[in-house]
């Protein structure tokens, strides 16, 4: 109960600093809008040469394209801001101040920073994704909705995981934000199916930058091609990342020395 | 003359010292710059199997062929100058480049050209290992291969010139990203990044031939592949080169006016 007392907090103190800079969410707005526009011109050009691609229909891929800004907005609103500022803090002491307080650190850093106006992304993927399944008609049934939520939930926590794994490396090495670049940069591979692309690429953004299991699964288990495997495996990792994640937390933890001392 | 080349070779070897430094930071550019061509290739070929083998005058293999020549051709002409700029304005960096007595843009130039060298090798390797995994059909005339040489250094200036230009919009304006996100915009649609100019709207390759985007990237892309004809090369040739007058223009008047309204922190 007090940690959700503590996440309420945190929000107000984010939405307090940033209601000073209110020109951001029009910021934000345009660079979204202008994101998303780019997306849908980019398929009508290819889809004025074919009507699916590598089995996909055009609003399927729509469909992607809005999971895709959803799980871009929620890592952009929740995941990262949390890790660039532990890496931060790693570096130059201001974790000791995390530490003594009588909560669990890791709780602490994951929920200590929101970027708010990255909601405007997480609305905005939904919105897409609405218009998506509306006009793919009666194609999806309750079970494919639960599986997708399933596997929207799976995909934060491989995400959240995988992030605090880079963001623990920084006990050990001082420039990690770097890994962090290479992340965005290969998160832009999501926006296709990934089947379209040959098998060691595909394995590269399952395993190694698990793009795959955030964006292109749960936009799987939304057009029916989930399969049972696919979705007992995004499970299975997602608990295996997540307690593998806090037991590497921990062991970094112990090789923090903090600053003054 | 000899004191500017002197500046070029001193700057040669302090980019070179520094990118040793920071070699994490080349190896993400470098994956950013071979992920996305590399995507796109992967999206068209997929769409030209899927109808037959061929898309707007485009074979499969041809489509290998134009996004890892695109690859290597977006590399040699890319800067981050538009990146740096606003750092260097709000930070007041820019203070001690402009006490020196020759134009900022010298550095920034040779910086670049430098920091390529060390690059380009690397980038020739994964447009080698990309070939043999996508068999990419080109075909250029050895005029085409001459020519492709002054395409390319006048495709590296239009775009230099142009993000340097669009840099100083840093002068004015604290957010620069929005601006420099609707250039990016442009950029990959009109340079050919997406998908090579042919395939688009009528009213776009239109539009395209008298922006400078195209010049940028598309044009020696083309030339490469073996698809124009000498008039079309001279004709792009000769737009570049104007391209290169008019912004060489442009960039002194924005300059002069920036310049004047900066005031340095602390000053």
């Amino acid at each position: 109960m007090s940690y959700l007392r503590m996440l309420g907090v945190f929000l107000r103190v984010s939405i307090m600093g940033e209601m000073a800079y209110r020109v951001n969410f029009f910021v934000q707005l345009f660079q979204s809008l202008l994101e998303l526009g780019t997306a849908i011109a980019g398929l009508a050009v290819i889809f004025s040469y074919t009507d699916s691609l590598g089995g996909w229909r055009p609003d399927e891929v729509l469909a992607l394209v809005g999971v895709y800004i959803l799980v871009g907005g929620m890592i952009g609103f929740a995941i990262q801001p949390g890790m660039s500022l532990l890496i931060e803090s790693v570096r130059d002491g201001m974790l000791d101040f995390t530490l003594v307080k009588p909560v669990d650190a890791q709780v602490m850093i994951s929920v200590q920073q929101v970027e708010i106006w990255k909601l405007i992304d997480i609305v905005l993927g939904l919105a897409v994704l609405g218009v998506a399944l509306a006009r793919l008609g009666e194609h999806v049934g309750g079970g494919q909705a639960a599986a997708f939520v399933a596997m929207l939930l799976a995909g934060a926590v491989i995400i959240y995981s995988f992030w605090l794994v880079l963001a623990t490396l920084s006990f050990w090495f001082v420039r990690v934000e770097n890994i962090l670049e290479i992340f965005n940069s290969m998160y832009q591979a999501g926006r296709w199916p990934i089947s379209l692309y040959p098998g060691w690429l595909r394995f590269i953004l399952s395993f190694i930058v698990p793009v795959a299991f955030a964006v292109t699964v749960p936009a799987e288990a939304l057009t029916g091609r989930l399969t049972a495997g696919t979705l007992l495996g995004a499970v299975a990792l997602a608990v295996v990342l997540f307690v593998g994640s806090r037991l590497f937390w921990l062991i970094g933890l112990r090789r923090y020395s903090g600053t003054s001392a | 003359m000899s004191d500017l080349a002197a500046l070029y070779l001193q700057q040669f070897k302090t980019t070179f010292a520094s990118m040793l430094q920071y070699r994490a930071s080349l190896v993400i550019w470098m994956i950013g710059h071979v992920l996305e061509p590399l995507v796109y290739l992967i999206v068209w070929s997929t769409v030209s199997v899927s109808v037959g083998g061929a898309v707007g005058g485009y074979s499969t293999q041809q489509f290998a062929g134009y996004f890892i020549v695109l690859m290597l051709v977006n590399h040699v002409t890319f800067a981050w100058i538009m990146w740096e700029y606003e750092y260097r304005i709000r930070e007041g960096t820019l203070s001690a480049a402009l006490l020196k007595p020759v134009h900022p843009i010298h550095a920034d130039i040779a910086d670049n050209v430098s920091s390529k060298l060390i690059t380009l090798p690397l980038m020739l390797l994964i447009a080698g290992g990309l070939a043999t995994l996508f068999h990419p059909q080109l075909a250029p005339q050895w005029w085409a291969m001459v020519a492709a040489v002054p395409a390319l250094f006048l495709a590296f200036l239009v775009r230099f010139l142009v993000e340097w230009c669009l840099a100083q919009a840093a002068f004015w304006t604290t957010r620069v990203t929005a601006v420099n996100q609707v250039y990016f915009v442009l950029l990959l649609f009109l340079s050919g990044q997406i998908a090579p100019l042919t395939l688009f709207p009528h009213a776009i390759q239109v539009a395209a031939a008298f922006l400078p985007f195209r010049w940028m990237i598309g044009f020696p892309v083309e030339l490469l592949l073996g698809r124009l004809s000498l008039t079309e090369t001279l004709v792009g040739l000769g737009a570049q080169a104007v391209w290169v007058v008019v912004c060489y223009f442009l960039l002194k008047v924005v300059w002069n006016a920036g310049v004047r309204i900066y005031t340095a922190v602390g000053a």
